[in-house]
């Protein structure tokens, strides 16, 4: 198997794998970050949701041989204390029920956010739409998004 | 209702202390049986023992309260909500508790089980019993040391403190309190006094959940562990007849190829008639599985595609239409069993000036947890190691011993958190699965499925049709006739008891059943999770027949209920009427803005008592759910912000199932298998949901379930308002000819 070489949480890892891994299999199964989660593997439920250069993308989409070079962030590195504005947000409104899917809820709000500093709700609506909760959360996902954008502003 | 404010179980046999040997105490205790007499606390917290109690409390000398709790947690919040209880009772700073998942010994298990709304219910009494008791003793040893009567003694999260001012944390009395004989009787305190109950608390693990820790089955790994993806045969009716796996063999990652089935087949032969878990093993085949080991998940599933698989026919390859003309034939055909039989429906019928009939349709219906089936199985010759998530522990732990021919002593089962239940997890043949295949290769595996493969092997909600006819005479509703058909098994026993049952003088329930070879089983809030909504709608239609208000038609009917009280109902008219109005006063019933439409629909299940009205637009010709008002009657709220989480997510979790989701099966084969050509709900489709609880110092019932089905009749009569169309048939939008979105 070949190897790559990945950074991921400003860390560099070096990973055998099939060049046609999904980037969320080897960041599950070979590195142990498992806050990156599997829902669907062809990237309609936005579970495995992170941050490539910064721009939310679904890693089970990703294959492995096309993400050497590319700055990626998953859950566990958003921020150093889990204190991002939108990890606290999610907190004040408790946000989670089972919980599974709102790694990858996390992520796609706080790219969103950073690019789109202050969302009218049809802009949270919209950028959201792509994560499912199977919990049907959405009323405090859609609170937290918004808490969050203040937070930031 | 006035609630008790004493204890009343046999205190000695729900509950016993001692002391722990590292310092402090523990407390035994349990939620829903009285334990043996000889039932004795370990001193040492390693050796808990869920035979005797099935939870313990640990009050350490530092005053940390710690408490066990064995229940499984699906997102319906028990692991937060049932230790606030005795947090309340016991007297400490919700800061100062720790909620652990214990592990457990299933050979010793009571009721472990999440499922049927029911955790906070039945576990109510005994918790605060057990949180008063250890609070009594901490107090009367405090008194001791003090020489001072009880009664001069108060406490404050924790602190206890005597009329001359001197203070003691529980942590420095903690080791007497453990020697002291438990109480015979305690004091619970009035719902007015409680300071945790009814102030909403973070669900407990929202740290671990918002920064991606291991929490969940599918994140659980052991050294040297194998994945495993197991094929199975594509269609309901099929069995596996040969299959070429020299491709998948080749493989870099995969292992090995192995066949699973001859524990199975060993189970079904020999222990399935004494299978006291009655579905449990519901998918358990003949069939052999293939299974592809590999050393990593990508590398399992790939190694699966690459198998060629022959499959043959074992029974009927069964398709939706078919399931429909079934089911049709049932409803009007006369091979019914009578659950329910008031009066006479037959003469009701005969003598009224109209009869209204009307037929409700529901597909099929997958779970689709976030978190697929998975499980990590260990099988050795001394032991049989079980992880994962699942909401019946016990049943895995025997199921499996017998399945492998071990003793039941050997077999352990740990729960983790779980990425979602819906009554999916209650089901076992992801365990089963795991364990043969570690069994065979004697080495710890994790089962792991695709969505494809989770989807595809199913224990579906079945498709059920009802029949419901009603006679008017005389401006009056005489006669309701409720006939329902079903795939493989029918309503519950409880379900004939509930409105409106009692408010119509001839009434009679019925019900028939067709058996498929397509696993079926219990989906969240399982048969009224359309039959609210069937009702519901039926009752909008019987409002318009009788020119009368919709609201002012449930009124009388519980009206009636109240003054000839049937003892066999359900629900409570009282508390019926209750919602009803709390909603008509919330959702501006009858007032709303120019465009907007509402629908009503009130409903009892699961011990709680729902209405909910909701507001619709529509946009572009299609219907669009703007917002949910929704009055709950649960009695005493025990965590607000989890409760509002869960009347949420019922609400719109219900809307998602009755307007988008549909599954049906051509040939015995799954028509979706993933959420491209699968719909659940997505946040631009969701309604604003706004919730209000009826202030109440009743027990506590449940929220898992009950606020999901009514709210399918509230937005097809919402929709009838604005379109002149009355949805019968689930999902609402495959017929409003709307255009379709599922995908991103």
């Amino acid at each position: 198997m070949p190897t790559f070489t990945l950074k991921i949480n400003n860390e560099k890892h070096t990973v055998e794998a099939d060049a046609d891994t999904p980037l969320l299999w080897v960041l599950r199964d070979k590195i142990n970050l498992v806050g990156t989660k599997f829902g669907c593997g062809i990237g309609q439920c936005g579970a495995c949701t992170i941050h490539v250069d910064g721009s939310a993308m679904r890693s089970c989409l990703l294959q492995v041989s096309q993400a050497e070079e590319m700055d990626i962030t998953t859950i566990e590195g958003l921020s150093e204390k889990g204190d991002h504005p939108v990890q606290q947000a999610w907190k004040d409104i408790d946000v989670p029920q089972c919980g599974y899917c709102q790694a990858g809820q996390i992520m796609t709000a706080s790219a969103f956010l950073n690019e789109t500093p202050n969302p009218s709700r049809e802009d949270i609506r919209h950028a959201m739409n792509g994560n499912i909760c199977r919990c049907a959360s959405y009323n405090s996902i859609e609170e937290a998004v918004k808490v969050a954008a203040e937070k930031l502003s | 209702m006035t609630p008790s404010n004493k204890a009343s179980l046999s205190r000695r046999s729900f509950l016993k202390t001692s002391a722990l040997a590292s310092g402090g105490m523990l407390i035994g205790f349990n939620l829903f049986n009285a334990c043996k007499p000889e039932a004795k606390v370990p001193l040492d917290i390693s050796k808990l023992n869920f035979n005797d109690f099935n939870a313990f409390i640990k009050i350490s000398d530092e005053g940390i309260v710690t408490i066990f709790s064995p229940n499984p947690e699906i997102g319906q919040g028990v692991k937060t909500s049932m230790p606030m209880i005795i947090a309340e009772e016991l007297d400490v700073a919700w800061k100062d508790v720790h909620v652990e998942q214990a592990a457990l010994d299933t050979k010793n298990f009571k009721r472990q089980l999440a499922g049927g709304s029911q955790s906070v219910r039945l576990g109510w009494k005994a918790l605060r019993q057990t949180g008063a008791t250890a609070k009594q003793m901490l107090v009367s040893a405090a008194a001791a040391r003090w020489g001072v009567d009880v009664s001069e003694c108060s406490v404050k999260e924790g602190i206890i403190s005597n009329s001359k001012g001197e203070t003691l944390g529980y942590g420095d009395v903690v080791n007497e309190a453990a020697t002291l004989e438990v109480p015979e009787d305690v004091n619970l305190k009035e719902p007015k006094d409680f300071k945790i109950i009814g102030k909403g608390k973070r669900n407990v693990d929202i740290d671990k959940i918002i920064t991606g820790k291991p929490l969940f089955g599918l994140d659980y790994k052991e050294e040297g562990m194998l994945y495993a993806s197991v094929l199975r045969p594509p269609a309901f009716g099929q069995i596996l007849e040969s299959f070429d796996a020299s491709q998948a063999k080749a493989m870099q990652g995969v292992v090995d190829v192995i066949t699973i089935g001859e524990k199975a087949r060993h189970y079904l032969e020999n222990h399935l008639e004494e299978d006291k878990y009655n579905g449990w093993t519901a998918q358990m085949s003949p069939s052999n599985k293939v299974v592809v080991l590999a050393k990593s998940t990508w590398d399992a599933i790939k190694g699966k595609k690459a198998i060629k698989a022959v499959w043959k026919q074992d029974s009927e390859l069964e398709s939706t239409e078919m399931h429909d003309k079934v089911l049709l034939d049932l409803l009007n055909g006369n091979k019914f069993e009578t659950k329910r039989k008031d009066g006479n429906i037959k003469s009701a019928f005969a003598k009224a000036d109209k009869v209204i009939e009307r037929i409700y349709e529901s597909p099929f219906l997958p779970h689709n947890t976030m978190e697929p089936m998975n499980f990590f199985a260990s099988v050795t010759p001394d032991k049989v190691r079980l992880i994962g998530p699942v909401q019946t522990p016990e049943p895995a732990a025997n199921v499996v011993s017998k399945m492998l021919g071990r003793d039941i002593d050997q077999v352990s089962v740990e729960m983790t958190r779980m990425g979602g239940g819906f009554g999916r997890r209650l089901y076992g043949d992801f365990v089963y699965e795991a364990a043969e295949i570690s069994n065979s290769i004697q080495k710890p595996v994790k089962m792991v499925s695709t969505r494809e493969d989770d989807m595809t092997m199913g224990v579906y909600r079945p498709a059920i049709k009802y029949k419901i006819a009603a006679s008017i005479k005389d401006g009056e509703i005489t006669g309701y006739h409720l006939k329902e058909a079903a795939v493989n098994v029918n309503m519950y026993g409880l379900i004939p008891h509930f409105f409106p049952a009692g408010a119509i003088k001839n009434y009679q329930v019925d019900t028939a059943n067709y058996k498929s070879n397509i696993t079926t089983g219990a989906w969240r809030a399982p048969y009224t999770n359309f039959l609210a909504s069937a009702e519901q709608s039926f009752f909008d239609e019987l409002a318009e027949e009788l020119g009368v208000d919709r609201v002012q038609l449930h009124m009388d009917l519980l009206e009636q209920v109240k003054n000839n009280p049937e003892p066999n109902i359900k629900y409570s008219p009282e508390r019926l009427q209750g919602v009803l109005k709390l909603v008509v006063d919330k959702s501006n019933w009858g007032k709303a803005a120019s465009g907007v439409y509402q629908g009503l629909s009130v409903y009892y299940c699961h011990n709680t008592h729902v209405a909910e009205v909701a507001d619709i637009i529509i946009e572009n010709g299609t219907p669009v759910v703007q917002k949910v008002t929704c009055a709950v009657d649960c009695g005493i709220l025990v965590n607000p912000l989890g409760a509002l989480n869960q009347v949420k997510g019922g609400v719109i979790d219900g809307i998602g199932h009755a307007m988008y989701s549909d599954f049906g099966f051509n040939k015995g084969v799954p028509q979706s298998n993933n959420f491209n050509t699968y719909q659940l709900i997505r946040m631009a489709q969701t309604p604003k949901v706004d919730v209000h609880f009826v202030e109440s110092d009743i027990d506590p019932t449940g929220l898992g379930e009950p606020t999901l089905p009514p709210v399918g009749g509230a937005v097809a009569n919402a929709i009838y308002k604005a379109t002149g169309k009355r949805l019968t048939k689930q999902p609402f939008m495959d017929n409003l000819n709307a255009k379709k979105s599922i995908a991103v």
